[in-house]
């Protein structure tokens, strides 16, 4: 039997793969749209339906970002929300271990699992950004060598919370007088360098017990940390090459936590263009690309690079001859770093431009896009199943570039493709994410000290 | 007051307020771990067009001590996130306000900003929150970065403990402070959607809060485009001084907890003396009894059954609320002389859930009808139409004009 594929939508929200200028585009706020999204997604039997996070409003040059969509509602309330308008779907969203407690957040995604059935999931991510600190009580404390220690140890705490109920904790038992089948339930002690708490957690034991574990990052540190705590990775590699390899790297650091290498899926994000003729596809793709890439927008994303104020350069004119600025702040904040060497980067784009003869603006679209599947439904079914066959990946979470209707011809001419290949549900088989995904039942939280 | 209906709401925690609740209720014990449970709730509560509901939560396991675990097992234990909750509850209801409450102690306001207003964007403009203080050791307990002491209910009077608490509420105050400036930091119109210069947004109409406290600072804007309501409710509960300096200061509706009729006109004095001691200038407090209910067809039948709840309990049931049992009729009868006293209305606390709160939608309301005292049905709208509150302007964009 052939690899089933996993498939994941993404909400498209603040980041210019949005086309908000798109007279279809509708609105980020809305409700509506979100459960627009959510059902389409349900329709295609999908496994999850994911959604970002923002704490703080994005800058650059000392002002808030203006040209793509800017704010969005809070993950986790959209996703109960979502709940009550969806039965199978998975519900991901990215949430911050900086800014949160264990207790809090295990509480508030153990209630999630509850109130949908056990389809919760977290991304989890980090940040060590002062920036974004400013607007939290601990502010920016964290030091960037202890943001893995702290998310490790976040997501072992919140293990250990989550199984602190005992599986049978309530009889309810009315004749005999007895609710609980222990004296106070829930108890737990964590005593460790990140986090030194005890008590009594207040949700007893959700139906997945440990909702699903997801990590997006691509430094030596996410990879390792994904390998000892998550369920999924997300990824982000251009081509099959770079995908192969990045699925074995990850897949064989599992061994050393006693895991199997299915225990870990690999989920890169990826977009999508259909037409009818692989041309009219590679038209529509071009004529998004530009969109998504203004001219004030090409010049923005420039300067992220640069580090410096590029606003006088043409953005159909040659890339500047000066070298990035790796002295000063960042000129763009809110948004975490993608370049670890600048100066580097910046040498591989001028040769680039130089070998197509691109001005700014058509070498940042070449240069940011990510890896998509462009042609045909037939074309995207094929390529996609073969990149999941061959090792490149798991499954694919969709970003699609409209809201709330991006994921409408996907859901209708893709997905049946798949689906008649046998790489692909035609129905959900059980109930919860776990199942979905075909993730074993909740790994036992692992003790400290064991890694 | 000079309108003539009041206001009725319903507080929703667990199986009901009685300790001994889950012994008879008609819902399974495991029930408030359920959607279907809270959604069944809700949909009772708006089939009898009541304002709103609230939701309890605490970041600690229910006890009947003072504070931490009291190792009992004959009482419901286990309780799911309120805001949760609401969110869960806000697309299958179309009318009734949804109010949950959370902690402003070990939580941050930044997150506690974006849940409610999401709260109203989901909900269409029906949003409410109830932040309450944590003062027991051991919710400190859960969070491992400031030290409560044990609380001595002994010793409340004594000046450490005076100044630990005024110091929550403090906190407590900022958190609202620094939340409803986060609600303003986008004014309503600030998404603009200009397709010839490329702007997602006017970044005019975005404003830095550039709040700093003593226990922490917040920059802002929020991250949340203004919602439906412009700012959801905030309603607060309050017995004593502390608490009404800050529901007046800080809230849009109080509860209070009234004895008897005397009493009720009492506190209502006292709240809106609060309320030119600390000089507010918003809509007047909505004042909100709260009262325990226990409800039956006869006087006899509700007294027998508070007997039984009161035996499988072990011990009479108190209330900071005042409990009342007896028939809807009766109910109906003491809620009007209370609100001639000068009350807006009434927050409901269910002895056994739903049977409480179904006697108080099928039996209560078409007393009230009769009555005169409550509307036929909702008159649409937000939360805040619904109580006769305005919907406060940004006060950046009044800024920005002046």
């Amino acid at each position: 039997m052939p690899k089933q594929i996993i498939l994941a939508a993404h909400f498209p929200g603040v980041n210019n793969t949005t086309v908000w200028s798109d007279p279809a585009s509708g609105s980020q706020i809305d409700f509506s749209s979100f459960v627009h999204l959510a059902r389409t997604a349900e329709r295609g039997t999908f496994d999850f339906l994911f959604l970002a996070e923002g704490l703080r409003l994005r800058e650059q040059r000392g002002r808030i970002h203006d040209l793509d969509v800017v704010g969005r509602p809070d993950t986790l309330t959209v996703l109960a929300a979502l709940a009550a308008v969806t039965t199978h779907l998975g519900l991901a969203g990215t949430l911050n271990t900086t800014f949160r407690e264990p207790y809090e957040l295990a509480r508030q995604l153990a209630s999630l699992d509850h109130l949908s059935d056990g389809r919760a999931a977290w991304n989890v991510v980090t940040t060590s950004d002062t920036f974004t600190g400013e607007n939290f009580r601990r502010g920016g404390y964290l030091d960037r060598s202890l943001r893995y220690d702290r998310a490790a140890e976040f997501v072992r705490t919140a293990r250990e919370l989550w199984e602190s109920w005992p599986a049978e904790a309530i009889v309810g038992d009315r004749d005999g007088g007895r609710y609980v089948t222990e004296a106070d339930p829930g108890g737990f002690a964590h005593h460790g360098d990140q986090f030194d708490i005890a008590g009594h957690f207040t949700v007893p034991r959700s139906p997945q017990v440990h909702p699903v574990i997801l990590q997006a990052g691509d430094s030596p540190d996410g990879r390792e940390f994904a390998a000892s705590s998550a369920d999924a990775i997300f990824s982000r590699h251009g081509t099959l090459d770079a995908g192969q390899e990045f699925y074995r790297d990850v897949k064989s650091r599992l061994a050393r936590y006693g895991r199997q290498p299915d225990d870990l899926k690999v989920i890169p994000g990826v977009t999508f263009v259909l037409g009818d003729t692989d041309a009219e596809a590679q038209e529509r793709a071009h004529h998004i690309r530009r969109q998504q890439v203004s001219p004030q927008t090409a010049i923005l994303l420039l300067e992220q690079l640069w580090n410096r104020d590029l606003s006088g350069y043409d953005p159909e004119g040659p890339l500047p001859a000066e070298d990035p600025d790796v002295s000063g702040d960042a000129i763009s904040r809110g948004r975490a770093g993608m370049y670890p060497d600048p100066v580097d980067t910046a040498r591989q784009w001028r040769v680039l431009a130089e070998e197509k003869g691109l001005g700014i603006r058509d070498l940042i679209i070449e240069v940011t896009g990510r890896q998509s599947f462009v042609g045909t439904p037939q074309q995207v079914a094929e390529r996609m199943n073969h990149f999941v066959q061959s090792d490149a990946a798991d499954g694919f979470i969709l970003v699609p570039h409209l809201t709330p209707g991006g994921l409408d011809e996907f859901v209708d001419q893709v997905v049946p493709l798949l689906q008649e290949r046998g790489v692909f549900r035609t129905e959900y088989a059980g109930s919860t994410l776990r199942d979905h995904l075909g993730l074993s039942a909740a790994r036992p939280v692992t003790p400290v000290g064991a890694v | 007051m000079t309108e003539k209906t009041l206001h009725l709401a319903v507080a929703l925690d667990g199986l009901g307020w009685h300790p001994a609740a889950w012994r008879l209720s008609l819902a399974d014990a495991t029930a408030p771990l359920t959607a279907r449970y809270w959604n069944a709730l809700a949909g009772e509560a708006e089939d009898g067009a009541l304002d709103l509901l609230t939701i309890e939560d605490s970041l600690d396991l229910q006890t009947s001590g003072p504070d931490g675990p009291d190792g009992r097992v004959d009482q419901l234990r286990g309780r799911l996130d309120a805001v949760q909750i609401a969110a869960r509850l806000a697309p299958l209801t179309r009318h009734i306000g949804l109010i949950p409450t959370t902690s402003t102690t070990h939580t941050e306001p930044f997150h506690l900003s974006t849940a409610v207003a999401t709260l109203d964007h989901v909900s269409g403009g029906r949003a409410g929150w109830r932040p309450r203080v944590s003062a027991r050791q051991a919710e400190a307990g859960h969070f491992g970065r400031r030290e409560i002491p044990p609380l001595d209910l002994a010793r409340l009077d004594e000046p450490e403990a005076v100044r630990m608490v005024g110091d929550l509420f403090a906190e407590a105050g900022d958190a609202v402070e620094v939340v409803r400036r986060l609600w303003d930091s986008w004014q309503d119109d600030a998404v603009i959607r200009d397709v010839p210069t490329g702007r997602f947004v006017d970044r005019e109409r975005l404003h830095y809060i550039d709040f700093t406290g003593r226990w922490f600072s917040v920059k802002g804007p929020t991250i949340v485009p203004r919602s439906p309501q412009g700012q959801p409710v905030v309603a607060a509960l309050a017995h004593s001084s502390v608490p009404y300096a800050f529901a007046a200061r800080h809230a849009d509706i109080v509860f209070v907890t009234p004895t008897d009729t005397e009493h009720a006109a009492a506190i209502v004095a006292e709240v809106r003396v609060a309320e030119v001691t600390v000089g507010r200038t918003d809509a007047p407090l909505r004042v909100l009894a709260d009262l325990v209910v226990l409800l039956d067809e006869t006087p006899t039948l509700a007294r027998h059954r508070r007997t039984r709840l009161d035996e499988l309990h072990g011990e009479e049931f108190t209330s900071d609320a005042a409990i009342f049992t007896g028939t809807p009729g009766q109910l109906a009868d003491l809620l009007a002389e209370w609100h001639r006293a000068g009350v807006d209305g009434f927050r409901l606390r269910p002895a056994v859930l739903p049977d409480d709160l179904t006697a108080t939608t099928r039996a209560l309301v078409p007393a009230l009808r009769d009555r005169g005292l409550f509307r036929a049905g909702y008159p649409g709208g937000t939360l805040r139409d619904l109580l006769g509150l305005p919907r406060p302007a940004s006060r950046y964009a009044v800024a920005a004009t002046a």
